[in-house]
């Protein structure tokens, strides 16, 4: 016998998913009142693996899922939000560990002397070679480079994805609070 | 500018009350864009977080594009998902080719783009831009949904902009050439780039013969 | 069997009095044995057929321009035999460098049947006795053997990263100004297109042509040569199957595969030992994470580092993680493929993202984690990520499962597709060097998990499942199998979590590792994952070959599609279950 009793269990399950879609929105609705569903305050209720019921749809972009403090965008210079200048010293640590080699640093010299200067002048990183891995943030000596938290990221012209030191900076504050824990503990670790 | 915003053409004060012009550039790309369907395409990594973006979490029939064609003759959009390599570019040109105007290419991830982390291998594309006209680019190894959802409402807005005056698929004679396909031969065969060849062995042929 | 030899060492030795003229110890950082290219054939019957080393795992070369390690200068060919619970044996046959030949193992050992292609395809050795010996990842008429040391490629920079144009004067350059053409290509030296049209067979399409010109008496129909994919929704991304056809029934079927070639070994040659730790998520991009451990378990054998529990324990959950992400993927396409549509994998896609979640809040990236690191892992899991993990491991997975079951594992029309579907005998499935489930379906209760058991895998009870017919339903039923398997280790793993350390010593960007080999192989969600790697002692690998699952598993689809109707192909395919980054690297 083909059309038997499990077809019809099967179809009961994912009628019964169906249907949970529509009333866990009118429960919502009874509890709490209209539009109370789809709000920031509920997201992570919606999004949890055990409170999770019915529609599990994120509304991007009219809401957006929290990144974890971990998450690996694409890299950022650091700067000092009071004197604006950059933690980078140029040492080349990133450079060196980028597995596909898409950072390029040039060192900056002294006009008068030509000794090398502790910070960079020129400083490229092609994201559309950038595979997030996340090692330059990772073996930087200095905290100076970050794992950005941008994810819409997106380009006409595969030009503008050669990001160069203006386009590559961030405040301090933008890194403390993205990285929050992180942050802290880097304080902490100063103030000792 | 968006079109609803755009200001109507005047009407001349004789023709009140008898003519109504109406937006039919904003409700034509409005069904366009509303409407977007992807070829089911897929390469490499990118493909999977793009199966990922089409499943319930992210959801882009919200967008009216739940629907993948596998046929690119019922396609608009062709997202790009991954590394193109030399033995698959002439299906992936094939398949553009096939693809019935008005189309539009997002390239997704960084193979595509550029050839990523990949980019010096032998048998990868530096690059679908170079085979293909892109609309849009979505970088990240992989991209987030989110990412490439973004990516997508930029081309909506794009459709957006356009007007049906100048849209290059409903003028008279501009039929658009088929690119090219590549063969593979000792190497990928561009055939644009035949003279440029010949003309680079009539160089190197001298040279070997001092 | 001879019950007396146990170690590798001792067959070793039973090796060399046995064949005294033929065996000796490999040089000194070399495991194994070193056998004369004529008489392998003999040593690897013997092998075979009195010492049970019924399995082949991994075939490859190594390219010695000049002498290395103890290595004169040659092509070196690499086998790795394994027993039930033994090995590996790793055995090295050198081959001239000017005309490198070899006897062919495919009549011993089928599942040198890709490996052996795959060899001559990027090495240029030449298998002598192969039935089949055509490019395989690349095409036919492509210039040259590109994973020799000696080929450099368009857009070659320098022989090892990191570049020195990168700092401290690094502008950037893009890459395509290294070619003339402004992209990456190549031709050879007075080749013009004008004249020139693609005269060999570069498609594959000449043998099935020619066998559907042959007439059977039998059967009044002609036959007709199919072509599914590369672009085709059923094949799991870019692979290609060519199929030649009797009515509807299957008389000849070949993988073709290489659409998704990236290069991988020869740029994993290039890059440090670290760097090719996040190129390896990229090969089985489903289950990123039990990509990386048979690499830093590889290079941990070579730095003799052994991770410090905590490790080992996180590693440990990470990977039963993705093999439950895996399965559950997998039996979602296939019943995408059976004509479910996106039921099932709309289902799967749920749970992988809320597991995604747990590896993008311990790793910080969904997909690609890059995660291992050698000696331990990158990031500790934090209260947050264990909390999240013990709500998946303990509730939500396994109600998923309780579902999956309920709706699959009896459902008529699924097992009127897949039961007697595609099936594949024991000996069959181990002559062909299959691995994982598509194995144990037939019956063979082997795991790498069991068999050489790495990290803490001795620790936890489970058991490893096994079905009996070898079908397409069989292979559904391990893998749920699997799946509860994996639950119960997660859980274990869980409650037993040890504090302590999760790095072994300090993390360092340039690490150089002691020359030698390494053969690391773990159980991963397709099937024994191996890595083999060959260290010159520098900061960069001498060789690096990935023997993926599912290259080898698909070695064996042209034999059980053998008779079966066409639209069973796509189901077949489906259980064997395929990620074609793995396939093509």
């Amino acid at each position: 016998m083909y059309i038997g009793w499990n077809i019809l269990k099967s179809l009961w399950i994912t009628f019964r998913r169906f249907v949970e879609s529509y009333i866990d929105d009118l429960r919502w609705l009874f509890k709490k009142g209209f539009g109370k569903r789809y709000t920031p305050e509920t997201l992570p209720v919606r999004q949890h693996p055990l409170t999770k019921r019915g529609i599990f749809t994120v509304q991007y972009p009219a809401e957006r899922l929290p990144l974890p403090e971990r998450f690996r965008g694409f890299p950022f210079l650091v700067y000092d939000d009071e004197t604006g200048k950059l933690l980078c010293t140029a040492c080349g640590t990133c450079a060196r560990v980028c597995p596909p080699q898409c950072i390029w640093i040039v060192r900056a010299t002294d006009p008068q002397t030509g000794k090398p200067l502790r910070e960079p002048a020129e400083f490229y990183v092609d994201i559309s070679i950038c595979m997030n891995c996340g090692f330059c943030a990772e073996f930087c000596p200095f905290d100076a480079i970050k794992m950005g938290h941008e994810i819409e990221v997106m380009a006409f012209d595969r030009a503008d994805l050669l990001l160069d030191l203006e386009k590559l900076r961030r405040p301090a504050s933008y890194d403390a609070q993205i990285h929050p824990t992180d942050y802290a503990q880097k304080q902490a670790r100063k103030g000792e | 500018m968006s079109p609803r915003k755009r200001q109507l053409p005047e009407i001349p004060p004789e023709l009140v009350g008898t003519v109504h012009i109406t937006p039919i550039d904003a409700i034509y790309n409005w069904a366009r864009k509303r409407s977007l369907w992807p070829i089911f395409f897929g390469l490499a990594c990118c493909a999977f977080e793009m199966i990922g973006t089409f499943a319930a979490r992210f959801d882009p029939s919200r967008f009216g594009m739940e629907i993948m064609r596998a046929s690119p003759r019922q396609a608009d959009l062709m997202i790009i998902n991954g590394t193109v390599t030399k033995k698959m570019l002439p299906q992936v040109v094939r398949l553009y080719n096939q693809m019935p105007e008005p189309k539009y290419v997002l390239v997704m991830g960084a193979c595509a783009i550029s050839g990523g982390p990949f980019q010096e291998g032998y048998n990868v594309v530096s690059g679908i831009d170079k085979y293909l006209p892109v609309d849009v680019y979505v970088p990240g190894c992989p991209p987030r949904p989110e990412g490439l959802i973004h990516g997508i409402l930029t081309i909506h807005a794009k459709m957006e902009r356009e007007s049906l005056r100048n849209l290059r698929w409903y003028k008279k004679g501009e039929v658009p050439e088929p690119i090219p396909v590549p063969e593979l031969g000792p190497d990928l065969v561009d055939w644009r780039l035949t003279e440029k060849i010949e003309a680079m062995q009539e160089e190197v042929v001298p040279s070997q013969v001092e | 069997m001879n019950e007396s030899i146990g170690s590798t060492t001792d067959i070793v030795t039973h090796l060399q009095e046995r064949f005294p003229d033929a065996v000796q110890p490999a040089p000194a950082p070399y495991q194994g044995i070193l056998v004369a290219q004529d008489r392998l054939v003999e040593v690897a019957t013997y092998l075979r057929d009195e010492l049970d080393f019924a399995y082949l795992s991994s075939v490859t070369v190594v390219d010695y321009p000049q002498p290395l390690n103890g290595m004169p200068a040659c092509y070196d060919v690499v086998y790795h035999f394994f027993q039930g619970r033994g090995g590996p044996l790793t055995l090295h046959v050198q081959a001239d460098r000017e005309n490198p030949v070899v006897p062919s193992l495919v009549p011993l050992f089928p599942s040198a049947l890709f490996q052996e292609r795959e060899a001559w395809d990027l090495m240029g050795v030449r298998f002598d006795g192969h039935p089949d010996l055509r490019r395989i990842l690349l095409w036919e008429g492509f210039d040259g053997h590109p994973l020799r040391k000696d080929w450099k490629e368009v857009y070659y920079e320098e022989e090892h990263k990191p570049f020195g144009s990168r700092f401290p004067d690094g502008r950037p350059v893009p890459a395509e100004s290294r070619s003339p053409f402004g992209d990456n290509l190549r031709y050879p030296p007075g080749w013009s297109p004008r004249d020139w049209r693609p005269l060999v067979d570069v498609w594959g399409y000449a043998p099935h042509d020619e066998l559907a010109r042959q007439e059977d008496p039998n059967h009044p129909a002609d036959r007709v040569v199919l072509n599914m994919g590369p672009h085709h929704p059923s094949t799991h991304g870019v692979l290609r199957l060519l199929v030649t056809l009797e009515g509807e029934r299957i008389v000849k079927l070949e993988p073709m595969m290489g659409f998704l070639h990236r290069c991988h070994e020869k740029i994993g040659e290039r890059n440090v030992w670290l760097g090719n730790i996040p190129y390896t998520d990229r090969l089985d991009y489903v289950c990123a994470m039990s990509n990386e451990l048979p690499y830093v378990l590889a290079v941990e054998k070579l730095l003799g580092v052994e991770p410090p529990p905590r490790a080992q324990y996180i590693r440990v959950i990470m990977a039963e993680f993705t093999r439950f992400l895996n399965h559950a993927v997998s039996i979602g396409f296939t019943g995408n493929d059976l004509g479910i549509y996106f039921t099932a994998m709309l289902y799967a896609l749920e749970e992988r993202e809320h597991i995604l979640d747990l590896f993008e809040m311990v790793s910080g990236s969904r997909l690609m984690c890059n995660y291992m690191r050698f000696g331990g892992v990158a990031h500790d899991m934090s209260e947050e990520a264990i909390a999240l993990a013990r709500a998946l491991a303990f509730e939500r997975l396994p109600r998923y499962l309780d579902q999956l079951e309920s709706y699959f594992t009896d459902n008529e029309l699924f097992k009127a597709r897949a039961v007697g579907v595609g099936v594949l005998p024991p000996e069959m499935a181990v002559a062909y060097g299959c691995t994982g489930p598509l194995l144990r379906a037939s019956g063979v209760p082997y795991d790498v998990r069991r068999a050489e058991p790495y990290f803490a895998y001795d620790d936890f009870n489970f058991d490893i499942v096994v079905g009996q017919n070898g079908d397409v339903y069989d292979r559904y039923l391990v893998r749920v199998g699997e799946m509860r398997q994996s639950l119960r280790i997660l859980q274990q793993a869980l409650n037993r979590l040890p504090d302590g350390p999760i790095m072994a010593g300090r993390k360092s960007a340039t690490l150089k590792v002691p020359a030698g080999e390494s053969y690391g192989r773990i159980e991963a969600p397709k099937g024994e994952l191996g890595f083999y790697i060959v260290s010159d002692g520098g900061p960069n690998p001498y060789r690096y070959h990935i023997r993926a699952p599912s290259f080898v598993n698909l070695g064996v689809m042209g034999e059980i599609c053998w008779g079966h109707l066409i639209a069973d192909v796509v189901i077949i395919l489906a259980s064997i279950d395929i990620t074609l980054g793995e396939v093509d690297r």
